[in-house]
């Protein structure tokens, strides 16, 4: 069941099914590496739940849970 | 062989932020740097020039950023400089675009977008020691096949790998290979195509038309991208010529069918393709133990708890208490040799110059003045010292991640954060560091508050009145003090008005929704001595050369203010009344009488001193003003001081040295400022001028005053408005003076 980033538990891993919108925001996150089939990973949330931090591509990245929202993922079971 | 013309060879660096491209363009260019803007834009040029194996090389540093598609100033900036648009108007001959090794998948995206400029592109693989630490390990022989351009493995700190890349780019400049791009879908490539034979045609024919021999260089393809994929942008309007416009406009919207038509996403397409081209390439080249998510490694570790909700926080408050503890305990040593130092060279100045105008210029003016302001140097270069550390080991990045929640609050994001931090230094640095906030809304109310935060200027006169006026109680075990409480509390001061300003702001005059905050988290590191010493001596420097030329020239400037006019009846009378009680004194026998003399004359020697202050230009004004600032508990002299600080607020304490000073010339034992200043009264009275109330009411009026011209220059230059700089004066003078208002009435009334 496709959802989004904002809503996996922490810990979780999952694979980008799409990143919603054609504004700058979308694209941003498009070029960071957060494209349609890329696997990312939730590591935490900060202070208040907001914002989160995922790891793609071999790096970390933050973002909030609106720009989160916007990406929509397929959980994976999680990885041992 | 290399070419021997004296023309250099022009090479732009450019890469992700923290890839350490400054460090390695330091590295490549020497001491040789000069630092300007772009002409229009506020963006810092910096180029830099070396001489390489007889070759000269102009080295043209480009700002940090993960993308060529133009969205911001720096962004834009990059672009016009690849295209040959800015800085001489020709593309650079090369291209050296630096990585981070141990993030080779996310920095190449743009080393892809480079490749669609047409210029030879050397990599960089910088910070190969970090990547090796990590466990990654890179096969750069293969990876350079790979991409179709030299890679050269870099450790930029330590200066290794330098002189092969230097070398590297003068073979790339001279070579007309080109490496491949990447490809894109099918009917993507044929609009591309479409678009070329378009422009070629046009070429053709005007120049028939005209008959000029002016020849339109094709359009990069990144460009034409650009026109394909994100057409409705304002972004090309920075970037492309109105001559390609008129050309290619006509054939976009059918091109934008097209590709629609064959069911391409326009908005991720460039990523996608980019982004799987890079993982063919990559597969086989790197190669990193795969760890899975939660397990512990090192790195992990530390983020967790430095990051955690709870220790997290504890240890940000904690580190900035540590740091304002280590910038008073800790400078106290070397600030007291520095005092030691002014004063010896006063001695000498005072025992070569004769009595006169010109000694109290050099002893009073120049030695007071600027002496005044270095005794804070090791302040400002411990703060800067644990500035330096903490950018320089990632903790940044996290403090932006644990902020951003707050910053959210008050309509700003997290990236805020860093400038405003860097504004604990200096406004100055802070507000060219929002040149990383995307949204200019959000910039523009970073900017305006910005000078908000106690920069190094202000350190001074929090220090210099909480030592003289706040009592020295410490508890446990002399780590807390009531001293360090008060400066804590201006620095508190300064962000709670912050909050306060931009709140409004953002609800009143610039209104929107806020920006898309995407940070990247860097690898921890230890950080670099080199790196971190270089900066603090560089900014140190800064603070030096202000000191020895604008504070300098302002201090000249209000002693001469202070001096003059000279009222010259008031002076014979009072030279002859001193010269009476002279011949009286040496007269006199009794020695209760050669007593009350040497009294009166002391008295009248005072009385002088201040009557010649009080006639002087700054006197005048001061009383001008005494009004207006007497609701704040402020005696006139003290007036003169905040109106000479307008230009430069860390004159206030050379100022205030002239002021108090002067009329304690006689006193041999003075152990300087802070005497003076505990010693002053109220004219006629032996009142004290300076209570806790009023030293409170001073220091919250300079947290919170613009007294910084170059600070308001920058706003000018940064917002591009002389208005914005005059907003900014006028709602932080106003805000100074209604909260020392506060201050002292409220302190007085509670019986301080």
């Amino acid at each position: 069941m496709p959802t989004s980033l904002a809503q996996l538990p922490i810990g979780s891993r999952a694979r980008i099914v799409s990143i919603e919108g054609t504004d700058s925001t979308s694209s941003r996150l498009l070029e960071m590496g957060l494209t349609p089939g890329q696997s990312i990973a939730f590591v935490r949330t900060a202070l208040l739940g907001d914002p989160l931090e995922v790891e793609v591509r071999g790096y970390r990245l933050s973002l909030r849970k609106t720009e989160a929202s916007r990406v929509i993922v397929e959980p994976e079971s999680a990885s041992s | 062989m290399p070419s021997t013309s004296g023309t250099p060879l022009r090479v732009a660096l450019i890469g992700n932020p923290n890839t350490g491209k400054s460090t390695l363009f330091n590295a490549l260019s020497g001491q040789n740097v000069r630092t300007g803007n772009y002409p229009g834009v506020t963006v810092e040029k910096r180029i830099g020039h070396s001489t390489v194996a007889g070759q000269a090389i102009e080295w043209i540093d480009l700002p940090g950023t993960y993308s060529l598609v133009p969205r911001s100033p720096d962004e834009w900036i990059a672009v016009d400089v690849l295209v040959g648009q800015n800085v001489a108007h020709q593309p650079p001959d090369a291209v050296l675009c630096v990585v981070d090794a141990s993030n080779l998948e996310r920095n190449l995206f743009l080393f892809t977008q480079l490749l669609d400029l047409g210029r030879p592109v050397v990599v960089a693989l910088n910070m190969m020691d970090q990547a090796e630490r990590h466990g990654i390990s890179i096969d750069v022989e293969r990876l350079s096949d790979r991409l179709g351009v030299p890679v050269i493995p870099t450790e930029a700190h330590r200066r290794v790998g330098i002189d092969p890349l230097a070398e590297a780019l003068i073979r790339a400049a001279q070579s007309n290979e080109r490496a491949g791009v990447v490809p894109f879908p099918e009917e993507l490539e044929n609009q591309c195509q479409k678009l070329e034979t378009a422009l070629a045609a046009g070429t053709a024919s005007s120049s028939t038309e005209t008959g000029s021999t002016s020849q339109t260089p094709s359009l990069p393809r990144f460009l034409q991208l650009r026109l394909l994929l994100d057409r409705g942008s304002d972004s090309l309007r920075h970037t492309l010529d109105a001559k390609y416009r008129e050309r290619v406009e006509p054939l976009l919207d059918s091109a934008h069918e097209a590709i629609d038509a064959a069911r391409i996403d326009r908005a991720s397409v460039e990523a996608v393709s980019r982004y799987s081209w890079l993982n063919e390439r990559l597969e086989g080249v790197v190669s990193r133990g795969d760890r899975p998510v939660g397990a512990q490694s090192f790195q992990d570790r530390v983020d967790r708890f430095l990051v955690h909700k709870v220790w997290g926080t504890l240890t940000f408050v904690l580190l900035m208490l540590i740091v304002f503890q280590a910038i008073f305990a800790g400078a106290e040593p070397l600030t007291a040799g520095i005092e030691a130092g002014v004063g010896w060279i006063a001695d000498i100045a005072s025992g070569v110059l004769p009595e006169g105008v010109l000694r109290s210029l050099v002893v009073d003016g120049v030695i007071a003045g600027v002496g005044g302001v270095l005794v804070f140097l090791p302040q400002i270069l411990i703060l800067f010292f644990f500035i330096g550390i903490l950018e320089d080991c990632g903790y940044m990045a996290r403090a932006a991640f644990l902020m951003d929640r707050l910053m959210a609050r008050i309509g700003l994001n997290g990236k805020a954060f860093i400038p405003l931090l860097s504004s604990f230094a200096c406004a100055i640095p802070g507000i060219l560091a929002t040149r990383t906030i995307e949204n200019r809304r959000d910039r523009l109310i970073t900017i305006l508050v910005a000078p908000l935060m106690s920069c190094s200027a202000r350190l001074p006169v929090y220090t210099l009145l909480s030592s003289a006026f706040i009592p020295s109680t410490t508890w446990l075990g002399g780590w807390v003090g009531l001293r360090g409480l008060t400066v804590a509390s201006m620095y508190a001061l300064g962000i709670v008005a912050a909050v306060i300003v931009a709140t409004v702001l953002r609800r009143t005059m610039l209104k929107g929704e806020t920006s898309p905050f995407l940070l990247e988290l860097p690898m921890f590191k230890f950080p670099s001595p080199r790196t971190v010493l270089g900066r603090m001596v560089e900014r140190g420097g800064e603070f030096v050369k202000r000191a020895g030329t604008l504070i300098l020239a302002v201090t000249v400037l209000v002693w001469a203010a202070a001096s003059f006019p000279v009222n010259g009846e008031a002076e014979k009378a009072f030279q002859t009344r001193l010269d009476e009680l002279s011949v009286q004194a040496e007269a006199a026998t009794v020695p209760a009488d050669q007593e009350r003399l040497a009294g009166e004359i002391d008295r009248l020697e005072k009385t002088r001193q201040s009557e010649r202050l009080r006639e002087s230009a700054l006197g005048q004004a001061g009383q001008l003003i005494a009004p207006v600032v007497r609701p704040l508990g402020w005696d006139w002299k003290i007036g003169c001081a905040a109106i000479a600080s307008f230009p430069a607020r860390e004159v206030i304490v050379g100022t205030l040295g002239v002021l108090y000073q002067l009329g304690n010339e006689e006193d041999e034992n003075s152990q300087g400022l802070r005497d003076a200043m505990r010693k002053a009264t109220w004219d006629e009275s032996d009142q004290k001028i300076f209570t806790v109330p009023v030293a409170l009411s001073i220091m919250v009026f300079f947290s919170l005053c613009a007294q910084c011209a170059s600070t308001l220059v920058v706003i000018r230059r940064e917002t591009g408005r002389w208005s914005w700089a005059a907003f900014s004066f006028g709602y932080m003078t106003v805000l100074a003076y209604v909260a020392a208002l506060l201050t002292y009435q409220i302190g007085t009334a509670l019986g301080g």
